[in-house]
């Protein structure tokens, strides 16, 4: 485990949890791009269960955990970093998980979007009255290993 | 985040500083509708320089700012967006919608 924080579901707490994440991805390596893709699904990802699953209220419990991913998985050759969060609010409807079309040009429906086109997998799932949401974001290949491979 | 007005040519700047997410995007959007719907002013230039981060909530507020300037006939013009801001607004898809211009003087002259 790299990291496991309980959080609630105050707006505040965001900018703290997206300065700890930057770090964390820093620290696994991440490249810059990679590293503010990951801050952004994060912070949509939370940003929903408060709004959403959570329909506004504030100081409910969310839990976030950050593992990281050992190199040499099946779709992991550099490693990377698998963040899991988990809340209990109410269940996530799938026509809430479409997020909207782009030929749309209205407020809202965006952070799903921001999240799949951040992330290599995103899961929701719904366990003992919680909802869960893993996401998983692979380390590129450095350019060595990349030149290694296709030798 | 800190929102500051002040006046230029034809219209007010509003100099955006900090984080606009989920605690903070609902202050810029009162701020931003105020001065199209309430003030009526007929270019409101937002001053993103200092904006380190931009969440979905934020372009929501965007959007809805230039659909009011929309119907107002009035302009919304965005300048000064840092490489954070533009990758977002390059995710959302929406950078054509937007008047963006990369500083407040060409903002200005535009």
């Amino acid at each position: 485990m790299l990291l496991k924080l309980e959080l609630q579901s105050n707006p505040e707490a965001l900018c703290l949890v997206r300065a700890t994440v930057e770090r964390a991805a820093e620290v696994l390596q991440f490249h810059d791009a990679e590293t503010r893709a990951i801050v952004r699904s994060v912070d949509e990802a939370l940003a929903n269960v408060m709004r959403h699953a959570y329909g506004g209220r504030p100081g409910l419990p969310i839990e976030m955990s950050c593992r990281r991913l050992e190199h040499g998985g099946q779709n992991a050759a550099q490693g990377g970093i698998e963040i899991l969060l988990v809340d209990k609010g109410v269940p996530v409807k799938p026509s809430a998980l479409k997020g909207r079309s782009f030929d749309e040009i209205r407020p809202g429906g965006l952070g799903l979007h921001f999240i799949r086109q951040s992330m290599d997998e995103v899961e929701f799932s719904r366990k003992k009255g919680k909802n869960l949401l893993r996401m998983v974001k692979y380390l590129s290949p450095t350019p060595q290993a990349a030149a290694s491979e296709g030798e | 985040m800190q929102i500051v007005a002040r006046l230029a040519t034809g219209g007010t700047i509003l100099d955006i500083t900090g984080d606009i997410d989920l605690a903070h995007s609902p202050a810029m959007r009162k701020a931003l509708l105020q001065e199209i719907r309430e003030k009526k002013t007929p270019k409101v230039f937002l001053n993103l320089e200092k904006v380190r981060y931009i969440d979905s909530s934020g372009i929501a507020s965007l959007v809805e700012g230039l659909k009011a300037s929309r119907d107002q006939g009035s302009r919304l013009i965005l300048f000064g967006l840092s490489k954070t801001v533009r990758e977002v607004m390059e995710l959302s898809r929406l950078q054509k919608i937007f008047e963006i211009h990369d500083s407040e003087a060409q903002a200005l002259g535009s």
